[in-house]
């Protein structure tokens, strides 16, 4: 009787998914959320030219809940004319910054060493940020396409965080933490963080001191940062994120009426003793 | 004697790291360069326990036979598979590239997208508003699930304007109870964290902290 | 070969979702297959993106005395025209020392000399928790207590429900904060006040599972998107050949 119960939830769940997907719902985002708005007007007040730096510090089990996070900071930087220098520091993270940067720049019409970098995975974790303090070449010495860091005209005047205007980490573990502890706090980096649906609560302490910029929460960030971009008309294609967001809505309507199932049942049982 | 000289070298490594933050003298700052690059190079060396160990493992369990041996077989030949793919085509890595795109990427977002099927079947059966604390758990859940899907806001939106309610106020109630109630949990055990953290560091650096080292020497 | 690739990853992800009905062996090779590549994958990129850039390259040119293509631009005269050599040759070679405490990782596979894994355990651990111990403390104690009374610094600019919203922040971190302390028993006002304590800590993972609950969702419509597409390449495929 329990399994036939927890196969019907998983049959309800898979439908829940499945039908909004080929009926092709979808709902406007609606409201910012503060912290995704803070990384956004941050980016918009910086001025042409500047830098900014993104870290891929997660791996394909939440491609997407961060890629398209990805994709639409690295859009707005473009939109801004922002220089953007990429790296890993999660091995797993080094195909998909790679990805989003060349899905992104092909459509902006990018050009790679003047509008963009990417460097690729590095090992080390802390002390690739510590190092990263001092002299960027120390640790990107080249980039993925093992040219010379010095050979890349964007990288001229990029030495250390001095020269990096925000850095974005895109995280699904604890390396948003570890950035603060060793950009923020040792070397005053300018920190944001585009993070999991997991980890997203953790974030509000960081935010609250003024550790972090801003956090883009999830896949909901990632809609309402695709929103704020207007990303279907910069990209030509609609943004990932937000066509998840209107799927999530039935699934979540799903879990909330599952609990109040639950709950009713609960209350019964316990007059019925 | 074997464990008392890595004792010191952990003891004189700490502490010359912990004293060289508050001195910011050029000489302090080579040093310290110094030790971030030592760090990293032992660093990569580091992967072997974790390679080795789980090689150890599926070899002998493949050595021994049994009803796991096939699977460890298939691990090992899907580790061995990925860096020869790296090796025959070291320049372009286009078999390389292959497997991770169509093999770890679909195996891994899989894996933990079983999750969602868990965790909707396990708040069925487990999210009882049993006492107040877990009420608490629940009202919280269920109002940051409320103002995170976007239909709220359109069926807000609707009532909002019918009975004049404030337009976006499940998306507010959601943020305010993030930024407020949860960052003031979350920020007690960030402090409770550190003090623990520095009380661990000081233990491991005075060598007081000693179970990394293991038993025996 | 992109059909293929498809078909490859297709047929993995229903061996994952095979699951779901129960343990089976296309679930248990698919998994063992995983932690193979992933491990393989691994491996691959330590040894390409830090054995070869932080170890080798140096060994190599400090016994060679190749010159290292690692450079700094000159930021004075502000050209790239690069290539001020930092290193000398011994400095270079410095860097046999880490390699040589590194490789002791290797002695934990031989019993006879597997307390040699000691070295490079005290090195890292000893060096690591050296930088960390200030900065944690500057993160985690400072910037948090600084974070939590901070606003009452600006207390006259703040709006009624800004002040509350401070008042409450600092009784959640004091009440959560009073239930982590173990030193004193929980009586009386204590109990009280770590109750309300607990009160926060359940909002706080009320939240989290809230979002945890967005997390886990999106990664089964990712999935079910790329099923999806496999589905009409299948579709394709069978009306090409039908016609």
């Amino acid at each position: 009787m329990r399994a036939r119960i927890r196969w019907a939830i998983y049959l309800l769940v898979f439908l829940s998914v499945l039908i909004p997907m080929l009926t092709g719902i979808s709902f406007p985002v609606g409201r910012i959320s503060e912290s995704t708005q803070a990384v956004f007007d941050y980016i918009e007040s910086l001025p042409e030219g500047s830098v900014v730096a993104i870290s891929f510090d997660y791996g394909p089990s939440v491609i997407p809940d961060v890629q398209p996070i990805a994709k639409a900071l690295i859009a707005h930087c473009f939109k801004r004319n922002l220089k953007v220098m990429g790296f890993a520091l999660w091995p797993t993270g080094e195909p998909l910054g790679r990805r989003a940067f060349e899905e992104v720049a092909e459509k902006m019409g990018k050009v790679y060493g003047e509008d963009y970098v990417y460097f690729g995975y590095r090992a080390g974790y802390s002390t690739v940020m510590l190092q990263m303090g001092e002299d960027i070449r120390k640790v990107f010495e080249q980039d993925y396409r093992k040219t010379p860091t010095d050979r890349i005209p964007m990288m001229k005047h990029i030495r250390n965080y001095k020269d990096i205007d925000l850095l974005v980490d895109l995280a699904a573990g604890d390396s948003v933490e570890t950035w603060i502890v060793y950009a923020y706090t040792k070397f005053g980096q300018k920190l944001a963080a585009g993070v999991t649906g997991v980890i997203v609560s953790q974030m509000y302490p960081y935010i609250q001191a003024g550790q972090l910029v801003g956090v883009i929460p999830a896949m909901r960030g990632g809609a309402e940062y695709e929103e704020l971009i207007d990303y279907s008309k910069l990209l030509g294609e609609p943004g990932m994120a937000k066509t998840g967001m209107s799927i999530q809505s039935i699934v979540h309507l799903l879990l909330m009426i599952l609990i109040a199932i639950g709950n009713l049942e609960f209350v019964m049982m316990r007059r019925r003793r | 004697m074997r464990q008392r000289i890595p004792l010191i070298i952990c003891f004189i490594c700490g502490l010359t790291m912990a004293v060289q933050f508050f001195i910011p003298h050029q000489y302090s700052q080579a040093v310290y360069s110094e030790a971030v690059n030592w760090l990293r190079v032992i660093g990569v060396f580091g992967f072997v326990i974790g390679f080795g160990t789980l090689i150890n493992i599926h070899v002998r369990r493949v050595m021994r036979g049994g009803a796991n041996a096939p699977y460890s077989l298939v691990l090992l030949l899907g580790l061995f598979g990925t860096i020869i793919a790296w090796l025959i085509d070291r320049e372009k890595e286009r078999f390389f590239d292959w497997i991770f795109y169509n093999v770890q990427m679909p195996l891994d977002s899989t894996i933990f997208s079983l999750l969602a099927f868990f965790i909707v079947s396990a708040a069925y059966r487990a999210f009882r508003a049993r006492t107040l604390e877990a009420t608490l758990l629940l009202v919280a859940a269920v109002l940051v699930m409320i103002g995170n899907i976007p239909i709220t806001d359109v069926v807000w939106g609707w009532l909002a304007e019918k009975l004049g309610l404030k337009e976006g106020l499940p998306g507010e109630v959601k943020d305010w109870i993030l930024a407020v109630p949860n960052m003031a949990s979350r920020r007690a055990i960030y402090l409770g964290v550190g003090l623990g953290g520095v009380a661990q560091s000081l233990k491991i650096i005075l060598g007081i902290e000693r179970a990394h080292f293991g038993g025996g020497g | 070969m992109e059909a293929i690739s498809m078909w490859v990853a297709a047929i993995l992800t229903l061996c994952i979702y095979s699951f779901l009905y129960k343990d089976n062996p296309f679930y248990k090779f698919a998994e063992h297959l995983f932690v193979g590549v992933a491990m393989g994958y691994s491996a691959v990129l330590t040894f390409r993106d830090g054995f070869i850039p932080y170890v080798w390259k140096y060994l190599k040119a400090g016994i060679v005395g190749e010159r290292i293509s690692y450079a700094v631009v000159d930021l004075w005269r502000d050209t790239a025209e690069v290539f001020v050599l930092r290193q000398t040759e011994p400095e270079r070679l410095l860097v046999i020392l880490p390699t040589i405490i590194g490789l002791c990782f290797f002695a934990r596979f031989i019993p006879r000399i597997s307390w040699l894994v000691r070295y490079p355990i005290a090195f890292t651990l000893g060096l690591g928790t050296g930088i960390a111990l200030p900065l944690g403390l500057q993160m985690n104690i400072y910037q948090q207590m600084y974070g939590t009374l901070s606003p009452f610094g600006m207390i006259s600019k703040l709006s009624p429900f800004q002040i509350f919203n401070a008042v409450l922040m600092l009784v959640g971190v004091v009440c959560t904060l009073t239930y982590f302390f173990f030193s004193a028993e929980h009586r009386g006002g204590i109990r009280w006040v770590s109750r309300i304590g607990v009160i926060f800590l359940m909002i706080g993972f009320g939240s989290a599972f809230g979002n945890t609950v967005m997390g886990r969702v999106s990664l089964l419509i990712g999935r079910m998107f790329f099923l999806r597409d496999w589905v009409n390449e299948v579709i394709r495929e069978v009306s090409a050949i039908f016609g």
